[in-house]
């Protein structure tokens, strides 16, 4: 067995680098996540809102980013960003760069494609709503906003939190592929640390231990965010 | 109390306002240049386990900074993203081992060459090409000389049907490209340690590099088995000179960056750098 | 638009089709196999085989491919170990250890997918089919496969449309696929979009084709199903 100090925390350790990574990696994957969600929200509302060219626009997204290979998304969106920032901003004169940095391109990358996934949970979450409680918002005058806020966002949550909980560990894996923005992300600090000291079995292995144990944590805390959020309802499966 | 209108007419006044003046704003005044390099590609700059980027490149352009009163930052950057990561201006100057080749001129200005370092091959040292003609000489490819097309077609027959690696988009990739394209299999890969990592493991036979680099990887002590045979090879598709990249635009930059190096040169840091870091003396000879 | 430029990216692209279509075909095959085998152990009744399957699961859906993909490639051959051993004339070929990597990963998927058919088959069915003295082989080829199978194929079209996105990967390990060649073009002429697009176009329509594939089995293998036309 290689001598472990390598990974140690001293100088010449890489201990503290993969955990810096690993931080970035959580990062990146919950900003993701998150615009992900924001992504995934508007797609489920074009393709619930009954109008034709919404619900048409919103299915061919999320099939078009289904149906790419993520690697091929992540490097198409950090090529795109700063050159299609930049060139917007010469049309109205700004000389100069506009950077968009590789966290903000990979967390957007990630989000573009859990969006497209997101959007069917919303969507079969939504339509898990009982419609008798809608129509009862609606007779005893509520608007759209406060029935939004009352009764189909926090059933929305609940219901969606199980599909949720598998699309987090997906973007976990997915942010990975960031890596090859150059990011410091984990899957980049692990190849960093093997060229580096041409050890990359012991870099990799260490790498996904990591991420194993993100996975397995961050599983654990869904879990125990759905049992509280899913407490007194009655569901066919346990 | 202003209306809504006005103070939206007001604010976007302002806004275009800044943004006419804003090209003023950025009138190149260098104080602060932005540096990219690999940070993987020993000994020109590679970064150690503190994450900062040293070698022979960061220590010659802090130096040519200094010349230049310039503030000089290094960040770390892919291979593949060097030129469109310039010109779309995430940094101002790429230095990374880049040789001049008429190609890159397309797309961005170089300043003088600050090394000419031969491209070499590394194998095993019982390699057939230890064997090949010209071995351990430099052949200059710019006029076709009998001596250079006698030793690219002894490199051939030595790499009938083995497996070559390169980095991608080098003039290492051209070469063999040009000369060995239906000869060997040429494996390409995104960073030279993933290509080294497979010659130790033996899934490549040779690898096409430059001098120093080979040298650093035969050094190491999971190098032990390697060696640098072969003719090596300069100029032709291999250019001037590894140079300092600019974009089109930052003509005076370039010029600056110029000054500084011919004084370098001219009393001999280029030379004691190279020393230190290649072990040779690589400073590109006036004229060549 | 330079019609010519397109042309000739278009064929570079589909001339590397085939290596990708071919590392998809077998790391699907190859995953199949060691997925019946992890599910086998799954459902086996044996604490540490179950042990090890969910083990095998846990750790090959946990974990990235990516990081998985560079273990097999990079990490096995700097082990003096592997080099030394009968398996290296396999692990030395990128090809191979490409396919080896892609179907440990899609296997623990495949798993899952087994064994949420197998769940879905009524328990009243597999004691209808013993009572008739129906065992072993016959009574999984008669009563539990059909049911299974059945079950199986909503989310193994979407496993199998994984996997070809999957092969995207192999470009980080020196494989000429799609994406390397697309990558390549950009690298060598500058031109950033195109290549990417009708890469992603490529991969589209083969998904696209997949898709369309198992809704057809889909619609021929459960016809009641189906929702009765108005």
């Amino acid at each position: 067995m290689p001598d472990l100090a390598i990974f140690g925390f001293g100088p010449g350790g890489w201990g503290l680098a993969l955990l810096e990574g690993a931080a970035m990696t959580l990062l990146v994957s919950a900003c993701g996540l998150l615009v992900g969600a924001a992504i995934g929200g508007l797609v489920a509302w074009a393709r619930l809102s009954g109008r034709r060219l919404a619900g048409a626009v919103g299915e061919a997204y999320a099939a078009l980013f289904r149906g790419l290979p993520e690697l091929l998304i992540v490097y198409f969106v950090y090529f795109g960003t700063s050159t299609l920032l930049t060139e917007t901003a010469a049309l109205i004169g700004h000389e100069g760069f506009i950077g968009v940095p590789a966290f903000a391109a990979g967390a957007l990358a990630v989000g573009v494609i859990s969006g497209a996934y997101q959007a069917e949970v919303y969507r079969a979450a939504f339509l898990a709503i009982a419609r008798g409680e809608l129509e009862a918002a609606v007779s005893v005058g509520m608007n759209r906003a406060l029935m939004a806020r009352r009764i189909i966002l926090p059933q929305v949550l609940r219901f969606a939190l199980p599909g949720l909980g598998n699309l987090w560990q997906v973007a976990l894996k997915d942010s990975s592929l960031i890596s090859v923005t150059g990011l410091t992300e984990l899957m980049r600090v692990s190849q960093v640390g093997a060229g580096s000291t041409h050890r990359p079995f012991a870099f990799y292995l260490g790498g996904a231990v990591l991420y194993l144990v993100m996975t397995v944590i961050t599983t654990r805390i869904f879990d125990v965010a759905e049992a509280r959020a899913t407490r007194g309802m009655r569901r066919a499966a346990a | 109390m202003a209306s809504k209108f006005t103070r939206a007419l007001s604010l976007g006044a302002a806004l275009a306002a800044g943004l006419a003046l804003a090209p003023q704003a950025f009138a190149k005044d260098w104080k602060a240049v932005v540096i990219g390099m690999e940070g993987a590609y020993d000994p020109w700059n590679l970064t150690d386990s503190s994450g900062k980027i040293v070698g022979f490149e960061p220590d010659l352009v802090m130096d040519l900074c200094k010349r230049a009163g310039l503030q000089c930052t290094i960040i770390a950057q892919d291979w593949d993203g060097m030129i469109p990561g310039i010109k779309a201006g995430k940094f101002d100057v790429i230095m990374d081992g880049m040789a001049i080749t008429e190609d890159r001129q397309k797309e961005i200005d170089f300043t003088k060459p600050y090394a000419a370092s031969p491209g070499s091959f590394l194998a095993p040292k019982d390699s057939p090409l230890a064997k090949a003609t010209g071995a351990g000489t430099v052949i200059n490819l710019e006029k076709g000389t009998p001596a250079g097309d006698a030793a690219i077609k002894s490199v051939q027959a030595a790499l009938k049907g083995k497996t070559l690696g390169v980095q991608v988009s080098t003039t290492h990739a051209n070469f063999a490209g040009k000369y060995l394209k239906d000869i060997a299999t040429v494996k390409e890969y995104k960073t030279p340690d993933d290509r080294d990592q497979d010659l130790k493991s033996g899934r490549l036979d040779a690898v096409l590099e430059d001098l120093p680099t080979n040298m650093a990887t035969a050094a190491k002590p999971d190098g032990a088995g390697l060696a640098i045979v072969g003719p090596e090879f300069i100029g032709g598709i291999f250019g001037p000179g590894e140079a300092m990249g600019l974009r089109k635009s930052d003509a005076d930059l370039t010029a600056k960056f110029d000054k500084a190096l011919a004084a370098a040169i001219a009393d001999g840091t280029v030379k004691k750098l190279s020393e230190q870091w290649f072990k040779a003396d690589l400073t590109p000879q006036p004229g060549s | 638009m330079d019609l010519d430029f397109i042309s000739r990216s278009f064929v570079r692209l589909m001339s590397a089709l085939p290596l990708t279509l071919a590392v998809w075909f077998l790391s699907v095959v190859l995953g199949a196999l060691i997925a019946a085998g992890v599910t086998w152990l799954r459902v086996s009744g044996v604490k540490p085989f179950e042990l090890f399957a969910r083990a095998y699961v846990l750790v090959f859906r946990g974990t990235p491919l990516l990081i998985q993909l560079f273990i097999v490639y990079y990490g096995l051959a700097s082990l003096p170990a592997v080099r030394a051993s009968f398996v290296w004339p396999v692990l030395r070929d990128a090809f191979n250890c490409a396919v080896l990597s892609l179907a440990l990963c899609t296997a623990a998927y495949q798993a899952e997918i087994f064994r949420g058919a197998l769940l879905a088959v009524p328990p009243g069915q597999v004691e209808a089919a013993r009572a008739c003295g129906m065992s072993g082989l016959l009574l999984f080829r008669r009563a539990i496969f059909p049911i299974a199978m059945r079950h199986a194929l909503p989310p193994y079209s979407t496993e199998m449309i994984s996997m070809v996105k999957a092969t995207a990967l192999v470009s980080l390990v020196t494989l000429w696929d799609v994406m390397s060649v697309a990558l390549k073009i950009r690298n060598d002429t500058l031109v950033t979009y195109l290549p990417l697009i009708l890469a992603g176009a490529i991969y589209f329509v083969v998904n696209y084709a997949i898709g369309a594939g198992f809704l057809a089995l889909e619609r021929r293998l459960t016809p009641h199903l189906r929702s009765r036309p108005a």
